[in-house]
């Protein structure tokens, strides 16, 4: 039998998919009063959504680290360079 | 009033006159090519992107004002071009309006309940915080599972974690409402967090 939420104390209780919207929101905005409280309210009550904010907020810094790679520079290929200082000499030729 | 036509004009003349066309290939060909290259991760268009943005700053040239360096000049016009990218290749991908999903997406939450279901429930990924970041195979896993992500949804993080940019400008840029750009953070992370825990663990 399918289950109903009768309260909104059981609907916020059962509404994993709204906090972690709301977990993925606080990383950036500040939450409207009674989304935060609607959070609290949640997360004293769900181990699970604990668990993925804490990850949630490592995986942000860890996609910024991916993102943002201190790779060596690399150099475009000088044949191209070439090519390209002629097309802008071309370029400024005709204005 | 002549006289500040005139003064103007002069003025523009020597703003003009700042720019170094012919030194822009030796100057700033490889930064530009690096910059863009990070962004769309595709050598050919990263090379395509530093030359429209050689030729399209050449047409523009009387607009340059001074106060910006070339560089920093240059750089936000390519910067521009890269957004036209990651919106064009979206548009061209999906239509207009649609945000992309991740192949094989499965229903994390109950459709009723919206609790997560229980095969989805996330569980600790057996690496400390302050590991995980120093962990390349950790990080490893990430990177392949986020090359799963619709080319849209990677743009929004290119411009979140990359570019350091607002919400809001993102959305404009991206011509994205603001309730999708969250469904994609969302989305995007939920199915991130479940990529990382299958293939860590």
């Amino acid at each position: 039998m399918k289950k109903e939420l009768k309260t909104e104390e059981e609907r916020i209780a059962y509404n994993c998919r709204k906090a972690t919207l709301l977990i993925e929101k606080k990383q950036e905005i500040e939450l409207t009063a009674r989304e935060k409280v609607e959070l609290q309210l949640h997360l004293a009550g769900c181990y699970i959504c604990r668990v993925y904010e804490q990850q949630s907020v490592l995986i942000n810094a860890m996609m910024r680290q991916i993102l943002k790679p201190q790779q060596d520079e690399v150099k475009l290929d000088d044949a191209f360079k070439e090519q390209l200082k002629e097309k802008i000499t071309a370029k400024m030729n005709k204005h | 009033m002549r006289d500040e036509t005139l003064t103007d004009k002069i003025t523009e003349q020597a703003k003009f006159d700042d720019l170094k066309p012919a030194r822009w290939v030796d100057d700033y060909a490889d930064n530009l090519y690096n910059f863009a290259l990070k962004r769309v991760n595709d050598e050919t268009l990263a090379q395509d992107l530093v030359q429209d943005t050689f030729l399209s700053a050449l047409e523009k040239a009387h607009h340059y004002r001074a106060e910006s360096s070339e560089r920093t000049w240059l750089t936000a016009i390519l910067k521009n071009k890269i957004v036209d990218t990651y919106r064009n290749r979206n548009n061209i991908l999906n239509g207009n309006s649609h945000i992309g999903s991740v192949e094989d997406e499965p229903e994390f939450f109950d459709p009723d309940l919206n609790n997560w279901k229980k095969e989805h429930w996330p569980a600790p990924f057996t690496v400390d915080n302050e590991d995980a970041l120093h962990n390349k195979e950790f990080m490893n896993v990430l990177r392949k599972c986020m090359t799963k992500l619709p080319s849209l949804w990677m743009a929004v993080f290119k411009l979140k974690h990359l570019d350091d940019e607002e919400t809001g400008f993102i959305c404009k840029k991206l011509r994205l409402t603001s309730a999708n750009y969250w469904v994609i953070i969302h989305r995007a992370k939920v199915n991130l967090r479940s990529c990382l825990q299958k293939n860590w663990m």
